[in-house]
C-alpha cells in the first residue's frame, strides 16, 4: 500500500469529475459531478492527515462534508425554481438571471 | 499487509467504475445511485486510512442526507424530460482528451513530492481532532454552522412559491 496509488486515486476520481462537467447538460448531472471533485478533494486531506499525522487536515475534511452538504441544498433548491420558472433543467437554455 | 492492498485495490476499483458511471450513464437516477457507491467506497478508503470518524460522517451525511436530496430534485424534475434520461452528452472526445491531460499533468507534477513509501506512524486520535476544532481552528467552525445557516434560509426563501408568499403577506 502506498501513498502514490491512492494519491493517483484521488486525482483520477478528480479528473472524471471535471469531464463530467464538461460534458453533462443536465444541471444535476453537473452536481453530481461537483460532488465527485469535493471527494476527491476530501480523500487527498484525509490522506495527507495520515501520512505527515496532522489532525487540522482531518478538520478540514470534515468542513468540506459540511460545505457539501450545503452547497447540495442550495444547489438544489435552485434548479427546483429554475425548472418551476423556465420549464427546463438543462443548463444550456437557462440564459437569464431575472425571470 | 497483502490482504491490505487487496482491499484498497477493490476499493479503488469500486470507485473508479462507478465514477465513470456516474459521468456516463444516460439515465440521472442511475447516475445518483452510481454515486451513491463512489461515497461508500471513499468511505471505505477513509476506513483504510484510519479515520473512522470521517467514514461515518461520510455515509451519514452524503449517503444519507445529500443523496436522499438528490434523488428527490431528480424525481421532482423528471415529468420536463418526460423522464429521468438526460439528452446525451456534448463533446465527449474533447473533454476526455482535457480530463486526461489533466490527471497526466496532476500526476507528474505530484509524483515528485511524494516518496513510495507505506503508510507509517499513528493514526489521529479522536480526541485530537476534537481538541482542534474546539481550539485552533474554533473559529472555521462557527463559520461553517453560520453558513449552515443561510444555506437553510437560502435554501427556503428559494424553494417556497411567489403566489405562497404574496397571500402570506396579505
Amino acid at each position: 500500500m502506498t501513498v502514490r496509488a491512492l494519491l493517483w486515486l484521488a486525482h483520477a476520481l478528480f479528473c472524471i469529475g471535471i469531464f463530467g462537467i464538461l460534458t453533462r447538460r443536465h444541471a444535476i448531472g453537473l452536481l453530481l459531478s461537483i460532488e465527485l471533485i469535493l471527494n476527491a478533494a476530501a480523500l487527498n486531506f484525509v490522506l495527507f492527515s495520515r501520512v505527515f499525522g496532522h489532525a487540522q487536515a482531518q478538520a478540514f475534511a470534515l468542513f468540506i462534508i459540511a460545505l457539501a452538504a450545503c452547497e447540495a441544498g442550495i444547489g438544489l433548491a435552485i434548479i427546483l425554481r429554475l425548472s418551476r420558472y423556465t420549464k427546463t433543467v438543462l443548463a444550456d437554455d437557462v440564459h437569464v438571471l431575472k425571470g | 499487509m497483502a490482504a491490505h492492498a487487496l482491499v484498497i485495490g477493490c476499493l479503488a476499483a469500486l470507485v473508479l467504475l462507478s465514477a465513470l458511471w456516474v459521468v456516463t450513464l444516460r439515465n440521472l437516477f442511475r447516475a445518483a445511485l452510481s454515486l451513491g457507491l463512489v461515497l461508500l467506497g471513499v468511505a471505505g478508503l477513509f476506513l483504510v486510512l484510519e479515520a473512522e470518524f470521517l467514514a461515518f460522517v461520510q455515509i451519514l451525511v452524503y449517503v444519507g442526507a445529500i443523496l436522499t436530496l438528490i434523488v428527490f430534485a431528480i424525481m421532482l424534475t423528471a415529468k420536463l424530460q418526460g423522464s429521468v434520461t438526460a439528452p446525451a452528452n456534448r463533446q465527449v472526445f474533447p473533454a476526455a482528451a482535457i480530463a486526461f491531460a489533466l490527471f497526466i499533468v496532476l500526476v507528474s507534477s505530484t509524483s515528485a513530492l511524494v516518496p513510495a513509501t507505506p503508510l507509517s506512524g499513528d493514526a489521529i486520535r479522536l480526541d485530537v481532532l476534537g481538541q482542534e476544532l474546539v481550539k485552533t481552528l474554533v473559529l472555521p467552525f462557527e463559520v461553517v454552522s453560520l453558513v449552515f445557516v443561510a444555506a437553510v434560509i437560502g435554501a427556503i426563501t428559494l424553494a417556497v412559491p411567489r403566489h405562497a408568499k404574496s397571500t402570506k403577506r396579505s
